[in-house]
Parts: C-alpha cells; sequence; structure tokens
C-alpha cells in the first residue's frame, strides 16, 4: 500500500460541507472556491463548481467521468493565445 | 513458427525474448509467463509444441490485456482525458507533453519535427 493510498484522497471540508448541504436541499447553484486541490468525490457529480484560475472563478460542470481527478485539472491557469503571427502583428493582433 | 494472439511470430530466440515480441508482454511478465509454464530458459520458441502453444494462449486470456485489446484500452483512457477537458486531456489535443516536461526546448517526440520561425532570435547560442 502506497503512502498516497493509505493518507486517501484530499477533499476539502468545507467545500465537501456545502456539496452535502445541497444535495440534501437538493439545490443546484453553482459554488464559488479557491480549492483547486480538492479531488472530486462521486457526490460532486452533476453540481456546478466556479474554480479560481488565479484570476477568475471558471465554471465547471462536473460529470461522472470527472471523479477522482481534482477541480484545478478543469480550470486552467495559463492564457496562450499562440505567438505572434508576422502578418498580423503588423496590424496589431495579439 | 507459432503464431500467438494475433499477428505475433515469435522467431527462434529464447521463449522468454520471443513473447516479449507481444504489444502487452515485456521482459516482467514473460519471465512470470515463463515460470508459471514451467518453461527452462533455453527453449527456444521454434521448440514449442502445439500444446505449448495453446497453453501460452491460454495463459495470455486470464490476466493479460494484450495486443489490440491493449491498444484500445490506451486510446479509451486518452478519449476519456479529452473529453472531460482536464488538463491532461488539453495536452492530448494539442500535441504538447502531458506530464509537465518543460516545453521551450526539446520536448520534440510529442511536438514533431521542428518548425523554424523565421526572425526569432535565440537566447543564447542557438544557431
Amino acid at each position: 500500500m502506497s503512502r498516497s493510498l493509505k493518507k486517501g484522497p484530499f477533499v476539502d471540508p468545507k467545500l465537501e460541507k456545502k456539496v452535502l448541504r445541497m444535495e440534501r436541499e437538493s439545490r443546484k447553484e453553482p459554488i464559488t472556491t479557491w480549492a483547486r486541490a480538492c479531488t472530486i468525490t462521486p457526490d460532486f457529480v452533476g453540481h456546478t463548481f466556479m474554480v479560481h484560475d488565479g484570476r477568475r472563478h471558471q465554471k465547471v460542470y462536473v460529470v461522472e467521468d470527472m471523479v477522482g481527478h481534482k477541480l484545478g485539472e478543469f480550470a486552467p491557469t495559463r492564457t496562450f493565445r499562440g505567438h505572434t503571427n508576422k502578418k498580423e502583428s503588423a496590424k496589431g493582433g495579439r | 513458427m507459432a503464431r500467438i494472439v494475433g499477428v505475433d511470430i515469435p522467431n527462434n530466440k529464447r521463449v522468454v525474448i520471443a513473447l516479449t515480441y507481444i504489444h502487452g508482454v515485456g521482459p516482467t511478465s514473460a519471465v512470470k509467463i515463463c515460470k508459471e509454464l514451467g518453461f527452462p530458459a533455453e527453449l527456444r520458441a521454434k521448440d514449442l509444441t502445439e500444446d505449448d502453444v495453446q497453453r501460452i494462449i491460454a495463459e495470455l486470456d486470464r490476466g493479460y490485456v494484450v495486443e489490440g485489446a491493449l491498444r484500445r484500452q490506451v486510446a479509451q483512457n486518452i478519449q476519456r482525458l479529452r473529453e472531460i477537458g482536464c488538463y491532461r486531456g488539453l495536452r492530448h489535443r494539442r500535441g504538447l507533453p502531458v506530464r509537465g516536461q518543460s516545453t521551450q526546448s526539446n520536448a520534440r517526440t510529442r511536438k514533431g519535427p521542428k518548425k523554424t520561425v523565421a526572425g526569432k532570435k535565440s537566447v543564447k547560442g542557438g544557431k
């Protein structure tokens, strides 16, 4: 048994509490969160999260296949729009 | 020459080595299979009897994902990553390294042959 298995998945306690409360009240509202490191548990399926990407919160709708991944994996933190094209940069493209 | 799972026709090498010609059977599992079936290390693939071949196939059947099935499994795993839109999936879509390797230089295996950009200044050295 590897050490990471012994320790179990990290689920942000506060976020989990929030999800479970929503589940009880069968409400489905976007939950704004900074907990990118939080593992997605089966309870999260069908909920929408606003995951912080360092600047704003990105909408992440959780489907079944996402279980076991972390929330942060679905909110990229980098904005790379491609290298400047010579033709376009002449007329101020980005 | 023996034909094991599909098109694999290992030659007159030792059985342990011949088995590694099967996609999904590496050195470790080849040794395991030979031990399980009691083949001597020096036995050549051409000396396998029909019965031995059947036993290898049976052994592969229980507990080894091999050839087409394995390729399909891998492709499906990648497809899943692409579809859920996670970071690893995005990297697969773009054809860039998936496991956090540096891409400023190298990463040629994923990025393919160099595409030279005219007028690009390299930081030091370069051409």
